[in-house]
């Protein structure tokens, strides 16, 4: 199976330049930790595990991601489909990027038809990571 | 960088000197008549290049040429040697036992006689993927009509005691098969000291041409078999089909290759493997899916945990490996040998297969080292497993959703 130029490059680039590809994590006792949302979707057993983490700003009264970062186990195609989820998270709010679908992903990546699966765990990812976030926010 | 080939596993370039042989076997001023041609020299002169190239095959394991069928690969092969034994004594059991781990040439041929009313017995490999004797003594029955297990297996390279095994199968008067085609040529067989009745072999994984293998079919005692291909009688009516003279050429020089060189190969496999696994095992996490002794060093099979195989693969674009992984496989299931192993499944996930061979150079091998270190390193910088493991979290006690 070959993979399109987009997702050769896209797993290029997070490897090389992991930290400008958004690879990276929040961790407890960080500042504003109080203010990310993580998701982990997937599991060793099957091949992919997805760590996605958006830190949120109230911006006049709603929410917005304000800066996102993964990390992921999985084939080339998973890895490029966090990266290419990260890029389409920045800036959105989390109403927004609850209607982000997997085939956006799909369709940027050309991914084929045997690795949608990726595409369909990132958009699972995001899920977790907002509703992680709303359920910190009312513990606030 | 040039991209280095490591699959030798998977097939081989054919050896030069092959080419030149089998060139002479296709164009008009070449030996290009039938060998079935009985009435001109044409087909007398295919005739003596295909019996010669018998000879050479038959010299590298010891045997009579006579016992030696021309197939079109080990894949027929195994299809001819498993079914038509399985048919030609069918009165006298329709019990068959194999292994878990063999080639799907076999397994899949033992799906379809199951079908067809046949028991099969799939042993299981130790965790170094070894079939030991005392499992197959364990699961012959009266009516166990045929054993079919591989030599050495193609995927973690470990190497069955096929002469232990044979003496047990022949106590038991069972008709003995072994799938050779990833051992002729590479590790010594002398058929004189195996009770093996049955033995396929491929030309492709030895330096010689793709399309081509052959059966060893005993003749003393005699083994029957119920031929899968019927027309014009060749190859003593049991493979009927027009002998290709280039292909069977190819086929007996590269065993005549095979049997000059097969120390000096296996010298240099043994290096090789050995500089790859010198320089790596200190990493952390790093595992031999087989076992380091009693393994062919042509192939040798890690697996880099929390770090998935194509994505590993991926990473060393400049080589040519291959991996257990699902994502990698049309099926998406990790690989059924390394499952067989008792190995988690994400090690499977995580497998690389390193297979070597004779045009491989040192220097390949020692840069290779360097990248797989880089490579792996980078892919666990980005891995959430990785970080897992770091921070000490048990991995088998999360829940995965």
């Amino acid at each position: 199976m070959a993979y399109s130029q987009k997702v050769v490059d896209k797993f290029e680039q997070t490897l090389k330049n992991p930290k400008e590809a958004s690879v990276g994590r929040w961790k407890p006792g960080d500042k504003d930790f109080h203010r990310v949302g993580t998701g982990i979707v997937g599991a060793p057993a099957c091949g992919d595990v997805m760590k996605l983490q958006i830190k949120c700003e109230n911006i006049d009264g709603t929410n917005k991601i304000v800066d996102a970062k993964f990390k992921t186990y999985g084939c080339g195609s998973a890895i490029a489909s966090s990266g290419e989820l990260i890029d389409m998270l920045k800036g959105k709010t989390l109403e927004e990027a609850q209607n982000i679908s997997n085939q956006e992903i799909v369709d940027i990546l050309e991914l084929p038809a045997i690795k949608i699966h990726c595409s369909v765990l990132a958009e699972e990812a995001i899920h977790r990571a907002i509703d992680d976030f709303k359920s910190r926010r009312n513990n606030d | 960088m040039n991209t280095y080939y490591f699959d030798y596993a998977s097939t081989t370039p054919v050896d030069s000197l092959v080419v030149d042989k089998m060139k002479e076997c296709l164009s008009v001023d070449g030996a290009f008549g039938n060998s079935g041609s009985r009435s001109h020299v044409f087909g007398w002169k295919a005739e003596e290049l295909v019996e010669e190239a018998r000879v050479n095959v038959a010299n590298l394991i010891n045997c009579d040429p006579r016992e030696i069928i021309w197939t079109s690969g080990a894949t027929e092969s195994d299809n001819l040697a498993i079914k038509g034994a399985a048919y030609f004594y069918s009165d006298k059991g329709k019990h068959i036992i194999t292994s878990k781990i063999e080639h799907k040439a076999v397994l899949d041929v033992c799906r379809q006689l199951e079908s067809e009313s046949y028991e099969v017995t799939y042993l299981e490999p130790n965790n170094d993927g070894i079939i030991t004797p005392e499992s197959v003594e364990a699961a012959l029955r009266e009516d166990t009509v045929l054993v079919s297990l591989m030599h050495i297996n193609n995927e973690i390279g470990v190497i069955n005691d096929i002469e232990a095994i044979g003496k047990i199968v022949k106590q038991n008067g069972s008709i003995f098969h072994v799938d050779a085609a990833q051992s002729a040529g590479k590790i010594p067989i002398d058929i004189e000291n195996l009770e093996v009745d049955l033995m396929s072999f491929s030309a492709h994984k030895i330096y010689g041409p793709k399309g081509i293998g052959a059966l060893y079919i005993r003749r003393k005692p005699r083994v029957r078999l119920q031929p899968l291909f019927h027309g014009g009688g060749q190859e003593r009516g049991i493979r009927a089909g027009t002998l290709p003279t280039h292909q069977i050429v190819g086929m007996g020089e590269a065993f005549k290759l095979a049997k000059e060189k097969m120390s000096e190969d296996f010298k240099n496999l043994s290096k090789y493997r050995d500089i790859l696994w010198n320089g790596l095992k200190d990493m952390e996490e790093v595992y031999i899916n087989g076992a380091i002794d009693n393994t062919f060093p042509g192939i040798f099979n890690m697996s880099f945990n929390f770090v998935e195989g194509e994505s590993l693969i991926m990473a060393l674009k400049n080589i040519a490996v291959s991996s257990g992984s699902a994502c990698t496989s049309a099926s998406l299931e990790p690989s059924y040998v390394l499952r067989a192993l008792g190995r988690k499944d994400e090690l499977a996930h995580s497998s690389i297969r390193f297979s070597f061979g004779r045009f491989t150079k040192e220097q390949e091998v020692k840069q290779t080292v360097e990248l797989v270190k880089d490579s792996v390193n980078k892919l666990r910088e980005i891995s959430p497993l990785w970080e897992m493991y770091q921070d000490g979290v048990d991995l088998d006690k999360i829940e995965w959703a």
